[in-house]
């Protein structure tokens, strides 16, 4: 029997989409070239007890992979560094069942309704192709709302000033706040800007069958060992539920088969090297902004803009020392941001005008601070003061920090394509990231740190240091040329016209009728904020207009 | 007793442990922590059965709950590949060599200890800096796997009897405990 859709990659997307089709009674497969560490191998309708607070497993062992040794990807920032710079890790999110939702500390803001119209609000940028999203906030707001609900968002009503309009209520209460951004809000407050709790899928009441987070901290890049964080497992175990759907993980997707207009199915290659092809009515592509172009270009797919608009987050990293202890180590790794870097003011807007520039914007600002030894150890320089640092630990117990996830223009240089030489270890072509900021996300990072270490001197901060991922020099490659940042977007941009989209509105490829992509590569603009909730939304809306 | 390497390379490793984070009045240091039986256990990880590579879940039983985390999970091929591939070099085997040759971690540190001779242990320490700056790279891994063997968890066979996270006033992963809601925001 033909299945009605293959969903490739499990992560947020995939899970999303694979949701909505299953209930709607169609058979899936969901195929995942990751290992299954989150749902119970002996009941796939709940969750697994693989994840632990572990920083060895989740952070120096790649647990959740990808592995770089046997799925490397390549770097460089532009075609005068010649076919690469790096190999190994670049803009890694995880590769497991649940993808990319594993790892994170679980942010999943909204949009504002601004962003799906940045061309006809600011106009355009030297050098960049900004464009209006063709959908609008007001179409996906019963979407978010509905996703919202499915994953299990903690979030305070009105706390946003500058937040879209909401269907609904968030569907619980915001988790408690973080010592340090108790301190940290009040700070910005006092400087007129509008902190509030950050939107989070991690329950703060029991929800739809699991617990309450109980604050253990391993949260940002570990998977929770309470399953308290909804996204992707809250998705995956109802769509396992179902009965309807199949979950093929270890299974890589080598290439989609295609007969004229329409995708036939896919051809896999299992866990011991074996192949077989998969029929399917469907295809969904969901692999993420990196791998879903990856696996178009291996596919023969060609579009002159596939691959291309890869916007990654521009990262501003202001830390402060504190004369007290931060206490970063409990709670959820983040539970306040604030948004005002993203509408702007009048200083920014004059720091655009002196730069030469129609606008800038910034992005979401997460007050957080740095919890883990391991990471902590490595800062500081071996010999006989380790154990004196270790103790003293200005970084771990003593730093706050704000990280701003800057809005990265699109631009049709930073790109995704296969690396000419390079393979995995099953033998095919790797992904080639190409990729440089732009003067745009350069002038926004000059404008707003020293701004954000305003805040940190407010809170009580001794010093303050301003950095960026990546980092600034324009000139060649160094090591911190390659992004920290794992919000991949863009590459399979949507549209209404087939001529600069490679999808429709709804995700569907312009040139076949049955491949839709429902993952972050169908990003017109980067906005601020985190792509998680957006891409499911998108996947739920994209896999509700197919049935 | 070394699980990989020889006795006389497990002196001059814990040598060179003891000179990358030695032992003061404000914490164990590398050797006392059993860094040397981590690195050891790294570079013999295929000698038992799952192999030493990911510790389970969901909980240490260090704050209630199993000690699940006692055992190791089983690899799949891939992760097999992988692991074998970082610690045993590729070796010629063209299923490891899909992007040329790797040099594995036991091939670096037979050679680095073979490089810093047997009296390492002996010699000022001076002459033990100028002896590990010389062999390429390998100063900065030793100090990533001190780091790892005294601050990670003590599954791993370092930070022993959690001294190392005693020493820097940090409690682990407290899975199921967790903190509550108090100790995160009025601590």
């Amino acid at each position: 029997m033909t299945l009605d859709a293959v969903i490739i990659g499990s992560g947020p997307g995939g899970s999303a989409a694979a949701l909505e089709l299953a209930e709607a009674g169609w058979t899936v497969a969901i195929v995942e070239k990751g290992r299954n560490h989150l749902l119970d191998p002996d009941d796939l309708t709940r969750p697994s007890a693989d994840y632990s607070n572990d920083e060895i497993k989740f952070h120096s062992r790649h647990f959740l992979g990808p592995d770089p040794l046997v799925e490397p990807r390549t770097f460089r920032t532009g075609e005068e560094d010649g076919d690469r710079v790096h190999v190994g890790e670049v803009n890694s999110v995880p590769s497991t069942v649940g993808g990319g939702g594993t790892h994170a500390d679980g942010k999943v803001p909204r949009f504002l309704p601004a962003d799906f119209r940045l061309l006809s609000d600011l106009g355009p940028q030297p050098g960049a192709d900004v464009a209006d999203w063709p959908i609008t906030y007001d179409e996906l707001e019963p979407f978010y709302a509905e996703v919202e609900r499915a994953i299990g968002v903690a979030g305070l009503d009105g706390a946003n000033p500058f937040a879209g309009p909401r269907s609904g209520p968030f569907p619980m209460p915001p988790g408690a706040p973080m010592f340090g951004a108790v301190r940290s809000t009040a700070a910005a407050e006092r400087l007129g800007y509008h902190p509030y709790p950050a939107p989070t899928a991690a329950n703060s009441v029991p929800y739809a069958g699991r617990p309450a987070c109980n604050n253990c901290g391993f949260c940002a890049f570990f998977g929770c060992p309470i399953h308290a964080k909804g996204d992707p497992v809250a998705l995956l175990t109802r769509t396992m539920a179902t009965g309807r759907a199949e979950l093929l993980a270890e299974t890589f997707v080598s290439r989609i088969r295609f007969e004229s207009r329409r995708a036939t199915g896919v051809d896999l290659v299992e866990a011991d090297g074996s192949t077989r092809f998969l029929a399917a009515r469907h295809v969904i592509v969901a692999a993420g902004a990196i791998e879903t172009p990856r696996l178009l270009l291996l596919s023969g797919v060609e579009h002159p803009a596939l691959g291309r608009y890869l916007m990654v987050h521009f990262q501003t990293i202001v830390a402060g020392g504190m004369p007290f202890r931060t206490y970063a180590e409990r709670g959820r790794s983040v539970t306040h941001v604030h948004d005002d870097m993203i509408v702007g003011d009048d200083l920014s807007r004059a720091a655009a005008r002196e730069a030469g520039l129609p606008w800038i914007r910034g992005g979401l600002v997460e007050h957080a601070g740095a919890a883990m030894p391991i990471m902590e150890a490595k800062h500081y320089p071996p010999g006989p003061s380790h154990n004196r640092l270790m103790a003293d630990s200005p970084i771990r117990q003593r730093l706050w920090a704000f990280t701003m996830q800057g809005e990265d223009l699109p631009y049709a240089g930073n790109r995704v394509d296969l690396d000419p030489s390079v393979r995995d270890a099953r033998g095919f072509p790797v992904a080639r990231v190409t990729y440089r900021p732009g003067r745009h996300e350069l002038v926004a990072h000059e404008h707003f740190g020293p701004r954000l270490a305003d805040i940190l001197k407010e809170m009580g901060a001794q010093w303050t240091a301003v950095t960026s991922s990546p980092g600034r020099g324009n000139a060649g490659f160094t090591p911190d040329s390659v992004p920290e940042s794992r919000h991949n977007m863009g590459t399979v941009r949507m549209g209404t016209d087939p001529a600069t989209s490679v999808t429709d509105p709804y995700g569907r490829l312009h040139a076949y009728d049955n491949v839709v992509v429902a993952d972050s590569s169908v990003f017109v603009t980067s906005t601020g904020y985190g792509p998680t909730l957006t891409l499911a939304t998108l996947a739920a809306r994209a896999a509700q207009h197919l049935v | 007793m070394p699980t990989w390497l020889t006795e006389a390379e497990f002196a001059v490793l814990t040598a060179a442990c003891d000179r990358t984070v030695p032992a003061t009045a404000d914490g164990p240091g590398a050797v006392a922590a059993g860094v040397p039986d981590y690195i050891d256990g790294l570079l013999g990880a295929f000698t038992v059965d799952p192999p030493r590579i990911w510790a389970r879940g969901p909980t240490s039983g260090r704050f209630g709950g199993e000690p699940g985390s006692a055992g190791f999970h089983p690899l799949s091929p891939l992760d097999e590949l992988a692991w074998r591939t970082r610690i045993e070099g590729s070796q010629g085997r063209p299923e490891r060599e899909f992007n040329g040759p790797v040099v594995g971690l036991q091939e670096r540190y037979r050679a680095a200890l073979d490089a810093l001779g047997a009296d390492f242990g002996a010699v000022g320490p001076e002459e033990q800096d100028a002896r590990l700056a010389a062999v390429d790279g390998f100063g900065e891994l030793l100090f990533h796997h001190c780091c790892e063997g005294l601050y990670g968890a003590p599954e791993y066979g370092g930070n022993r009897d959690g001294a190392a996270w005693a020493a820097i006033d940090f409690a682990g992963g407290v899975q199921p405990r967790g903190w509550t809601d108090a100790e995160v925001s009025t601590p």
